[in-house]
């Protein structure tokens, strides 16, 4: 028996959110008295998989089927499931990510487990019952959840843990195969498309997000944001009403029916807070708000603020950020 | 081809949420419940794709009574007709258990949802409803277009997007920019009183998972304001107090 952790690798490396849920399975297979073992999904390099050790994981398990570099649904979810039940996992953890999701739910039916997602917190074990909290209502409060049933699948939040760092420890890169087939791939994608990210930095994984509302007047001075982002190794986000009007895409946008952030600093730039934002924003750590109107709903949920105008505030952080060094 | 679009019932996006004194339940008291927002991206596309290529859409939710009025609202938006599962939904594999049943019975080519619901935000039940019916699961699809039984979607992947296609039946959970989602016009909310509703009892055994307590995040503990001339001084308390740069 171990808790098996699902991790996700992307250009040769492991993901960060991976890192992340690698220490939190090590955790898990601390309190558990038992091993941690990791199953890989996507490209990388063995080497790169060796260094789960300084997050606490004994053994990697890598199965080298080139198919499996691009996401494939059922041939992930065979390639997990057949790791749980050589490893006789118990506990199987992975991150919420779209992949985390996607695999998790299809792997909680085939393995009879019980499956809670959007985790931000360790598991607490009450007598006999395993209990994990988990974000609820978008981001606007939190749900504590008994997890019944011999097997459980946990899927933890990005940047609600941290990952550990233990230089120098390395794991075990045992190789493996689930035998996959043709058909475990009918669902492979035709084509993968890669957007061009600001830095290089994704918003969902970010530690930092400079974000733009409709007090930014156009998509025409979203340089200034930009430029705000790329001083502080910054990914950028924007609020509905921007990528409603398609002044931004749609996969920046952060609130209720986008995507739900958090990272350590969240600067919102003319974002007056409306409470759908502000489901999507706040578990980031630090938020600083920059907004004209000092009466912006914003800045009661705000660790700094800035009554001024954008135009003149943004070129003045950027040079401080600049400053720094 | 047969549509079935599920749709939740859930607490207005502008809703404060509270819960009862024992934090065990949310407090719905002056809460007005609305289609789940994702799913009306579900619900849009399907009647899209049938107004372009024919087919029937059928919109099913597992819920008591008091969810009727939405169920009429996606009949006045555009759907033919309605099956309520008549159970409070217990969670996620227990929802995902009635939709199959479901969707089994009526041999349903297309199976569309939401993303997630925006009150349990599990983004489970598109998965679990594709591995019980041992059909394909697109999760989350931004992009949707058919031709003939075969489905060409787009899949959101963190940094980017596949292209992935698919053969009917399948299942895919649906988020922007899909569709505009449409909103009831005086005519079809005339036409959805008479379109038929059918409750069904539900099937299967015990969920599980089970929520013990609620909670609310941490009040911030109040603003600290920069004046704008000192705008500068942001960074440094972001570094030297804050310490997040």
């Amino acid at each position: 028996m171990s808790v098996l952790i699902v991790v996700e690798c992307a250009e040769g490396e492991v993901k960060k959110s991976s890192l992340e849920v690698a220490s939190y399975g090590a955790e898990v297979a601390a309190m558990l008295g038992t091993t941690a073992t990791a199953i890989a999904v996507g490209e990388v390099t063995e080497a790169n998989l060796a260094t789960l050790g300084e997050q606490g994981i004994t053994k990697v398990l890598h199965d080298a089927e080139p198919r499996l570099k691009d996401f494939v649904n059922n041939a992930y979810t065979k390639l997990i499931a057949t790791a749980a039940e050589q490893e006789q996992a118990k506990i199987i953890i992975l991150a919420n990510s779209n992949i985390g999701a996607a695999v998790g739910s299809r792997l909680s039916v085939r393995l009879k487990a019980s499956l809670a997602t959007n985790v931000v917190e360790l598991p607490k074990l009450n007598g006999d019952q395993f209990v994990v909290r988990r974000g609820a209502f978008s981001g606007k409060a939190f749900s504590d959840v008994v997890l019944s049933g011999d097997r459980k699948i946990i899927a933890v939040k990005k940047n609600s843990t941290e990952a550990k760092h233990e230089a120098g420890k390395t794991a075990e890169v045992a190789s493996f195969s689930a035998q996959l087939s043709d058909a475990d791939f009918a669902d492979a994608p035709s084509q993968v498309i890669m957007q061009d990210q600001a830095g290089g930095i994704l918003l969902p994984e970010a530690d930092r997000v400079v974000s733009g509302g409709r007090g930014m007047k156009g998509p025409e001075n979203w340089n200034l944001i930009e430029d705000l982002a790329k001083a502080l190794g910054a990914a950028t986000a924007c609020s509905k009403p921007v990528s409603d009007v398609d002044w931004r895409p749609h996969h920046e946008h952060v609130g209720q029916t986008g995507i739900t952030v958090s990272p350590n600093l969240y600067i919102a730039c003319g974002i007056s807070g409306a409470i759908q934002h502000l489901a999507g924003v706040n578990s980031s750590k630090v938020i600083v708000v920059i907004n004209k109107d000092p009466e912006a709903p914003f800045f009661k949920a705000a660790d700094y603020g800035i009554v001024g105008d954008v135009f003149d505030v943004l070129p003045k952080l950027t040079a401080a950020v600049k400053a720094l060094g | 081809m047969k549509f079935l679009v599920c749709i939740s019932n859930v607490p207005d996006t502008t809703t404060k949420i509270t819960f009862t004194p024992d934090n065990k339940e949310f407090n719905k008291a002056g809460v007005q419940f609305v289609i789940n927002p994702w799913d009306e991206y579900a619900l849009t596309r399907a009647i899209e794709l049938k107004e372009a290529s024919g087919g029937t859409v059928t919109v099913l939710n597992v819920g008591e009574a008091d969810t009727e009025p939405n169920i009429r609202k996606a009949l006045a938006i555009g759907a033919d007709d309605a099956i309520r599962v008549n159970a409070a939904p217990k969670d996620a594999f227990f929802v995902a258990e009635q939709i199959a049943a479901v969707a089994k019975e009526g041999a349903y080519d297309v199976i569309l949802m939401g993303k997630e619901s925006i009150d349990y935000n599990g983004f489970q039940v598109h998965g679990m409803v594709g591995e019980m019916l041992g059909i394909p699961t697109v999760a989350p699809a931004m992009k949707l277009d058919l031709s003939g039984s075969t489905a060409t979607l787009e899949r959101e992947i963190e940094g980017g997007k596949e292209i992935v296609t698919v053969n009917a039946p399948f299942v895919a959970s649906c988020q922007q920019p899909m569709c505009e989602p449409r909103i009831p016009n005086m005519r079809g909310i005339m036409t959805a009183r008479t379109k038929p509703l059918k409750v069904v009892e539900a099937v299967g055994g015990a969920p599980r998972t089970q929520v013990t307590e609620f909670a609310l995040p941490p009040k911030k503990e109040g603003v600290k304001l920069i004046p704008a001339e000192t705008a500068g001084d942001l960074i440094k308390l972001l570094r030297n107090e804050a310490k997040v740069i």
